[in-house]
């Protein structure tokens, strides 16, 4: 903050009182005045000319030989490595093209102006928390139809359709409505993470029920060491398990129930149930102390030394971990236990999420060449470089033949095959993040006892009543 | 010759005024529009949709929690930080009395002085990662310490208590901004007249009456600047709310924190309503504005001539 020193000695008149207050309401809240910046007076809406270059086997997209191409990336956990690796791969393919690479963090406020400008680049990876919001994106019409992609041929086998050589789920993980608008090119799965050779040392076996679980949790509080911590600071890390319970044992039809904003969705036995599953974890103590106020960090570091035996995590943990794992840790990860005896789904199916989201605007200049490029991206040789220096799973089936794993991504591999086509996801955090905002604080208040079950699913059903009665928020299917 | 003069003036003020109109007053005149749209944000369309998002604002019961939070930061924030800047500058000023009547502060004043600034000189992200480590529950600062002259009942999950949250962040704006206005005061501490400080001393008025009659009445116009300033750093918070505190994007344990700003700033950002923000906007600046005129207003005084 800045602030001069005004003299004390100013005889203050009306005016000048008017004008100070002016001047500090002004200095006050710049914010207002910066979302407004460049909003009005751009944008026309001239159609840009379309260079499609001729098709052919080598080209199905007809992708244009000289037309430079521009591609954004988010540069987070991943890096931007595999990016130029893959760019390259498109250069050998067409030499001609002048690709112009940026590695970024901040999607969202870099491009932001230039979607309102209507001059987007031609390749976006809209990921990280300052991501476009893929909702308005998709509301204004200002993103491609990615079909053309998926129908073509696979770079590695003409016999197939990119879309054959994606794993189950990624697809519909882009598609709002039937239309696909994001690739996703990481393959994100949920489970529950533990150290094998600490369950080893004390017998411990991994549960295959939630009764097991409860169990087997009170027998290692025993031993002296938390059985779960979380990460508490984003309490969205417990939804993980939660509607993974919720899923198997409910199946698509309460996926479906849950995404369309059906009435008293959320009541559903299933869900009700997995709610209650998860509260027997703080009811009964089985969270390390302060796990609530804890950062993603802080509770992944606890869990690292020993202090907790479970913690919830998504495919990424290995490699936000590697730095601070004691040598022998040897992390794995596990699909949630089944809720009941009478799931749904099986006890390997698990929820999973393809992320990386690779987006092309409709207003790009070069969207053949994009195309071509999310082509090379899902490519058998571009998902092994991703899953070699990313240390995490591609969408692309078969993208880890032939890398080295380790113990956490071997883990991840298995976990993805036992599930087969069980692999579930939920998209209404998405299509209205305000439900994600609205689960994240219920969940909140449920691992601090600060509400019960019966009103986080009361909590839940308002937010997606609210939603769905909104008329100013455009509703999808699934 | 005069005409001449004018115009000097006026070519000199000229850049200064452009750059304004440009980067202040247009996106402010272009927020007031939008706020009467439903622009998204991410392309160029919009609808003029005229008062919805005020209606909408009138109801919305968040937006009403987050006035409330900013409106006890409002209270508490200027108070506790003036009171305590003004408590140090005095000591650092004025309340040694080494020697006889010579007025000074006590030993090593310069010292502190600078210390007590070190915090003005953090960014505001580093300073909530800084508390972050104060705050956490197992290995922080503040419960080791408890721990440690055995007050160990006392320790909580600070930031992840609803009824702590608030407090915690309000304690962090205080201790981010007294530096400053411990310096500020002191300045202001400097110009008073020692003759009559050393007259009051003299009159056998103590250190409490001195600074009550004499030094408060004498600071008076900087107080009341400094609580302009505070009063607008309380109707923000956003970027120390966002970073510090607990759930999705901040403003954790369940809105116990949420503020204005970050209310704004998620309708815009990760809503995409930009249009609604705006309408946010352009309430805030009211606020802001009869804020600033009443407290101007209401610490008015006499000017004190000496």
């Amino acid at each position: 903050m800045t602030t001069s020193h005004l003299l004390p000695h100013v005889v203050q008149s009306r005016r000048t009182l008017m004008r100070r207050a002016i001047a500090a309401a002004l200095l006050a809240a710049p914010v207002t005045g910066s979302l407004a910046a460049c909003a009005i007076g751009a944008g026309d809406d001239k159609t840009t000319t379309v260079d499609r270059g001729s098709t052919s086997e080598a080209n199905p997209l007809g992708a244009p030989t000289d037309k430079p191409l521009e591609i954004v990336i988010f540069k987070g956990g991943y890096s931007d490595e595999y990016a130029k690796f893959d760019e390259e791969l498109f250069r050998q393919r067409f030499p001609g093209v002048k690709i112009n690479h940026q590695g970024i963090q901040k999607v969202g406020d870099v491009l932001r102006p230039r979607f309102v400008a209507g001059d987007p680049p031609d390749v976006i990876d809209n990921t990280g928390a300052g991501r476009l919001d893929i909702a308005s994106l998709i509301a204004d019409g200002q993103l491609r139809d990615l079909k053309e992609v998926l129908d073509s041929p696979s770079i590695d086998d003409k016999s197939k359709t990119v879309r054959d050589t994606l794993l189950p789920g990624v697809v519909a993980k882009g598609s709002v409505d039937g239309t696909c608008y994001q690739l996703n090119i990481a393959y994100t799965v949920y489970g529950l993470w533990y150290s094998k050779p600490l369950f080893e040392k004390n017998g411990w076996a991994y549960p295959k029920t939630w009764e097991e679980m409860l169990a087997l949790c009170a027998e290692i509080k025993k031993s002296g060491i938390s059985p779960w911590t979380y990460q508490g600071k984003y309490p969205e890390y417990m939804n993980d398990p939660l509607f993974s319970m919720a899923m198997k044992a409910g199946g698509p039809e309460l996926m479906a129930k849950l995404d369309n904003l059906e009435p008293n969705a959320w009541r559903d036995p299933a869900m009700v149930a997995a709610v209650e599953a998860i509260y027997q974890l703080v009811d009964r103590g089985f969270f390390l102390p302060g796990s609530e106020a804890l950062s993603h960090t802080e509770a992944q570091n606890a869990w690292c030394q020993g202090k907790a035996a479970f913690i919830p995590c998504g495919s990424w943990l290995e490699s936000e971990q590697k730095a601070v794992t004691p040598a022998g840790f040897d992390m794995v990860v596990a699909p949630m236990p089944a809720l009941s005896g009478s799931d749904k789904l099986p006890g390997t199916a698990i929820q999973g999420a393809a992320s990386e989201s690779f987006i092309v605007p409709t207003k790009a200049k070069n969207p053949y060449g994009a195309l071509e490029f999310l082509r090379t991206l899902v490519s058998k040789p571009a998902a092994k470089k991703f899953a070699e220096l990313a240390a995490t799973l591609p969408s692309t089936a078969g993208g880890t033949e032939g890398v080295a794993m380790t113990s956490g991504l071997a883990s991840v591999a298995a976990m993805v095959a036992a599930a087969g086509t069980n692999v579930v996801s939920l998209n209404f955090g998405e299509w209205y993040p305000t439900m994600g905002t609205a689960v994240s604080n219920a969940t909140g208040e449920l691992l601090t006892k600060r509400i019960k079950p019966g009103d986080w699913i009361n909590r839940m059903q308002k937010a997606a009543d609210d939603v769905a009665k909104d008329s100013t928020i455009a509703k999808h299917k699934r | 010759m005069r005409h001449g003069k004018y115009r000097f003036l006026a070519w000199s003020v000229l850049p200064g005024l452009a750059l304004y109109a440009v980067f202040v007053i247009s996106p402010y005149a272009q927020a007031f529009y939008l706020a009467l749209t439903d622009w998204r944000g991410v392309s160029a369309r919009q609808k003029f949709i005229g008062l919805d998002n005020f209606a909408r604002l009138a109801g919305d019961s968040l937006f009403w929690t987050a006035l409330r939070h900013n409106a006890v930061m409002l209270l508490v924030v200027p108070l506790a930080t003036i009171g305590i800047a003004l408590f140090l500058a005095s000591m650092l000023n004025l309340a040694g009395r080494g020697g006889r009547a010579a007025i000074q502060g006590v030993r090593g004043a310069k010292f502190y002085k600078i210390v007590y600034f070190f915090p003005q000189l953090l960014a505001v992200s580093i300073v909530a990662v800084l508390w972050q480590f104060v705050y956490t529950p197992n290995s922080g600062l503040l419960n080791g310490a408890l721990n440690a002259v055995g007050l160990g009942s006392l320790t909580r999950p600070w930031l992840a208590v609803p009824s702590l949250a608030l407090p915690a962040v309000m304690t962090v704006m205080v201790w981010g901004s007294v530096g400053f206005y411990v310096v500020l005061f002191s300045a202001a501490m400097q110009s008073i007249p020692r003759d009559v400080l050393e007259a009051a001393a003299m009159d056998g008025a103590n250190r409490f009456v001195t600074f009550r009659r004499i030094t408060l009445p004498l600071l008076w116009d900087t107080v009341q600047v400094a609580y302009v300033y505070l009063g607008i750093l309380a109707m923000d918070g956003f970027a120390l709310v966002q970073i510090l505190t607990v759930g999705l994007n901040g403003g954790g344990p369940d809105n116990a924190t949420e503020v204005l700003g970050l209310t704004l700033w998620r309708n815009a950002f990760v809503y995409g309503r930009f249009g609604y923000a705006s309408a946010m906007g352009v309430a805030m600046f009211f606020l802001t504005l009869a804020l600033a005129a009443l407290t101007l207003r209401f610490t008015r005084r006499e000017r004190i001539e000496y």
